[in-house]
């Protein structure tokens, strides 16, 4: 039941993106804290629910961004996808973890969201896209995930009743 | 008889000496004798009076400190307070010059209908360059309609839901606006990009344009109305090579600052696509 944390947690993550995040760029680029968040969840031990966490975040981000619906819901999937894999691997370096996580998931959904938008004829540089969106959004992103990391174990222990000295 | 003779002599004797003592010291006989002994007063009494200041101040000081601080803690905090209050005023006052200047504009513009709505947020990639604001179709708002500001045009609805509504900026990469250069009198396309900047492309070789040159909606392909500032041009690039001129683009509207947005109600946008030929194989 304490899962359902979820649906009010991500809306109002999405209320902090929109509002707050998406208002502080970095060049042309800003945070992804949607991305962050889930990243981060899916690298807890004992979380189950990162899937559901993820679809559930990227439809919220699919309806409000005047991208694509499918976009940010397919870059959450992958990361996902690389996080529950990544996990089972290098889980004794949750930090090394996140950090390849939030690289690789920024990059996905940042080359995702081009190659929509040049196929739906928006013309535009991907030198320039990458470097002045992308690498400065990954750069906060990494940057943002050192907080999230500690604030979602503590939300994983609650949720899940796991011991401290995990 | 004989002791009460006694008593009196003695005090008569006694107030003679002290008059006889008195008389001499107003007579100036006494003068080094009261000036040594008024000096050692002095002294003494300057000596007993430090002496008294530095206790009672040792045993006061304390007490004054601990008021002190209470003092300059509840005016600091006074202080913060009346800060709060400033930077509200000031907010109020911002948002008044905003308001004051936006009723100013449509005042100027009797001919259209403005609805003002605040901007509630940003589309959350980076790609893309739309703002929402917090009025939508319950507010009469429909899909198509220019949004402007007092400054000059700021993009047109994308998308409505009930109480709210996305806007597209004239700065996003997918957006293309007809305009036209005031001074040059001729039509243009105002196209925006990646980073937030305009181009103007479509200049025709033949013109003379110069740089400051005023840009305006032209009202061509029916998305906008015609003659809404846009901005400036600046940075013209003229190649003999090119079929056409370019030029960059300086929007009145400062689009990272955007707070408060009028959509013009009365204007419906005109779908020309089914009038664009369809070529048959």
């Amino acid at each position: 039941m304490k899962e359902l944390i979820a649906l009010p947690l991500l809306s109002l993550i999405l209320v902090i993106q929109l509002a707050i995040v998406s208002r502080i760029p970095l060049l042309g680029g800003y945070a992804d804290l949607m991305l962050v968040t889930l990243a981060a969840w899916s690298l807890q031990d004992r979380v189950e629910t990162s899937w559901h966490w993820a679809i559930f975040g990227g439809i919220l981000m699919g309806w409000t961004s005047a991208l694509p619906w499918f976009v940010p819901l397919l870059g959450y999937l992958l990361m996902v996808a690389i996080s529950r894999l990544l996990v089972r691997r290098i889980w004794q370096a949750p930090l090394l973890a996140l950090f390849v996580v939030v690289f690789l998931g920024s990059l996905i959904v940042h080359i995702i969201s081009a190659i929509t938008l040049r196929l739906l004829g928006t013309s535009f540089s991907i030198a320039d896209a990458l470097s002045i969106i992308t690498l400065p959004s990954l750069l906060i992103n990494l940057f943002l995930a050192l907080p999230a990391f500690p604030i979602l174990r503590d939300l994983a222990v609650w949720i899940y009743d796991i011991e401290e000295d995990l | 008889m004989k002791k009460t003779f006694s008593r009196s002599l003695q005090t008569t004797i006694i107030f003679l000496v002290v008059g006889g003592i008195l008389a001499l010291a107003l007579g100036g006989f006494f003068s080094s004798a009261s000036d040594s002994l008024g000096s050692s007063l002095v002294a003494v009494q300057t000596w007993v009076s430090e002496r008294y200041i530095t206790i009672r101040d040792f045993f006061n000081a304390p007490n004054d400190i601990v008021s002190l601080q209470q003092r300059n803690a509840q005016l600091e905090s006074e202080i913060s307070g009346l800060q709060t209050q400033v930077i509200q005023l000031q907010q109020q006052l911002t948002d008044t010059q905003v308001l004051a200047a936006l009723v100013d504009f449509s005042q100027s513009s009797p001919e259209s209908v403005y609805k003002a709505a605040s901007v509630i947020g940003r589309d959350p990639s980076p790609f893309l360059h739309y703002i929402i604001i917090n009025s939508g179709s319950n507010d009469g708002i429909r899909r198509g309609m220019p949004v402007v500001t007092n400054q000059g045009l700021v993009g047109r609805v994308d998308a409505v839901i009930s109480d709210a509504a996305r806007i597209q900026l004239i700065t996003d990469p997918a957006s293309a606006v007809n305009v036209r250069l005031q001074n040059a009198d001729t039509d243009a396309l105002l196209a925006g990009s990646l980073t937030g900047d305009l181009a103007l492309e479509m200049i025709s070789q033949d013109l003379e344009v110069q740089e400051g040159d005023v840009i305006l909606t032209s009202g061509l392909g029916g998305d906008y109305p015609p003659d809404i500032l846009v901005g400036q041009l600046f940075n013209l690039r003229k190649r003999d090579y090119e079929l056409f001129q370019e030029a960059s683009a300086q929007s009145t509207v400062d689009f990272s600052r955007l707070e408060i947005v009028l959509v013009i109600m009365n204007f419906k946008p005109v779908d020309i696509v089914p009038l664009i030929p369809v070529e048959t194989p």
